[in-house]
């Protein structure tokens, strides 16, 4: 006989939807669940699979919080799913929907990473140099505290809650979006990148880009990484508005 | 022609990005700026009710130009609210370009605002629907006194907020002014990140704390006045059109002179 105490009912309203199938319509179903210690979303969306509809679509990776997969939108808040604990519900009433930025692929599936490349490629993402470097011999040294600032810009998962978060990035769906604004920060910082000011100015220089940013702050407030986007975004403005 | 090229094709003739959403995005800061500390003079400057009607005419005396000049000179009120005015119409035109614009941007922004529960994009709001407001509040009002700048006064002002019905527009006008102002002073501290210092975080919560100490500090402020004015309006009402003479330099009897000439 188990001694395993039952946990609370909890219910789950789940938003499906494909709109590949002219039949579908978006609908919230509701699931329940009896909840059992240290339970988060990805365990409860796993059995919801397994155990109630197959059907349901949702995506995860690595379930520790690294690989950005399973960003959704949780009680209204963009959360990571797998970081996301049912204890934190203290009603036991929690409504998933999928991040409402990004290309609805099925439920609570999304597709982040055709943004984040179309993002990558519109702020051409990469070590812009001239320099021959001879791979055999010892790197250029970097100051410490810029090599620091560099990576923890690097920090970003490309999980799309800032992009959901972001009022302006819904409204306007070309505005580049904080990840985009954090990554020209991150390259505008890095020694290693010779692009200047007014390079950056003819990637980011508009209202799709640093100057369409309303300063709604909601990425800072929901990025899982705690990335300094708010510090950020107000240096890249301050930077390319002295643009000549 | 470089502005047909830019125009059609989105970069000048010389292939760069137009330098102007930078400046039109610095534009937008400076004219928010200027009006949201000239909010603040303006709102002590009315608010010299509270301390007496002879205080409130010399202060408006002031600005006719009574350092230099024995007679008033409204003109001069009329130029600063000109100048004013402009900057409000500037900087509105420049705001504009933040608005949603169709059915499709409101209803996503709206939902949004709704289902995220955000504090700062909840005030975005406000602010846009109050800007709204002010294009029209703020211009009938910033007419008024730029075509009627001989008529500010202890009993003038208050005639216009009674008698000649503007408290109603006056107290919509307060709200939306105080709650655009103090959310966009703050927005632009964070937005430029001018306080930052090395913790922007607790730095923007700060600036959250004094922005609602400010809203709670002019509206009541505001409000206070705006019932002094209606207070007075109220009393005068059978001498509508009737100048207030400061009790302070009025001319005594011959004879009276003796005792001192002035009360």
């Amino acid at each position: 006989m188990s001694n395993i105490t039952k946990g609370r009912e909890l219910t789950f309203s789940i938003l499906k939807y494909n709109p590949r199938d002219p039949e579908s319509r978006p609908r919230f179903v509701e699931f329940k669940m009896y909840e059992t210690t240290g339970m988060t979303l990805f365990i409860v969306l796993s059995k919801i699979r397994e155990e109630m509809d197959a059907d349901l679509s949702f995506d995860f990776v690595c379930r520790a919080g690294i690989c950005g997969s399973c960003g959704m939108l949780v009680n209204g808040k963009p959360l990571l799913a797998c970081r996301t604990l049912t204890a934190d519900y203290p009603d036991g009433n929690i409504q998933i929907m999928p991040m409402p930025a990004f290309e609805l692929i099925k439920d609570l599936s999304v597709n982040t990473g055709k943004w984040m490349d179309a993002m990558s490629m519109r702020v051409e993402s990469w070590i812009h140099t001239n320099e021959v470097h001879d791979i055999s011999a010892l790197e250029d040294k970097v100051d410490p505290d810029i090599a620091d600032e560099t990576f923890e810009l690097d920090r970003c998962i490309e999980c799309g809650l800032c992009i959901t978060s972001c009022g302006t990035a819904l409204m306007r769906p070309d505005f580049i979006g904080p990840a985009g604004l954090n990554r020209v920060a991150r390259f505008q910082i890095d020694p290693h990148d010779n692009r200047t000011n007014e390079d950056f100015y003819e990637l980011v220089g508009d209202d799709d880009g640093i100057f369409g940013c309303m300063t709604l702050l909601a990425c800072e407030d929901h990025c899982p990484k705690h990335l300094p986007l708010q510090q950020k975004i107000a240096y890249m403005r301050r930077k390319l508005v002295s643009v000549k | 022609m470089s502005n047909i090229i830019e125009g059609y094709l989105g970069v000048t003739p010389d292939t760069r990005k137009s330098r102007l959403p930078a400046r039109l995005d610095w534009w937008q800061s400076a004219t928010g700026l200027f009006l949201g500390l000239f909010m603040w003079g303006h709102m002590f400057f009315v608010s010299t009710i509270l301390i007496s009607k002879d205080f409130m005419y010399q202060v408006t005396r002031f600005f006719e130009g009574s350092f230099i000049f024995d007679e008033p000179k409204p003109i001069l009120v009329s130029m600063i609210v000109f100048i004013v005015f402009a900057i409000f119409i500037v900087h509105a035109a420049l705001a504009l370009r933040k608005f949603p614009t169709n059915y499709r941007q409101y209803k996503i922004m709206k939902t949004h605002t709704v289902v995220l529960n955000h504090d700062d994009t909840k005030l975005w709001f406000v602010q846009a629907y109050t800007g709204f407001a002010m294009f029209f509040l703020g211009s009938i009002h910033l007419y008024t006194v730029m075509t009627q700048a001989d008529k500010i006064g202890p009993y003038a002002s208050a005639d216009r907020v009674v008698s000649d019905w503007m408290w109603p527009l006056y107290i919509l006008l307060l709200l939306a002014v105080e709650l655009h102002g103090s959310i966009g002073l703050y927005r632009l501290a964070v937005k430029w990140g001018w306080f930052d210092g090395k913790n922007p975080k607790a730095a923007r919560k700060r600036l959250k704390k004094i922005k609602w100490a400010v809203t709670v500090f002019f509206l009541t402020l505001g409000f206070v006045t705006l019932a002094a004015y209606i207070k007075i309006g109220i009393e005068h009402k059978d001498n509508y059109g009737e100048r207030y003479h400061p009790s302070k330099i009025v001319k005594m009897p011959s004879c009276c002179l003796h005792q001192g000439g002035v009360v």
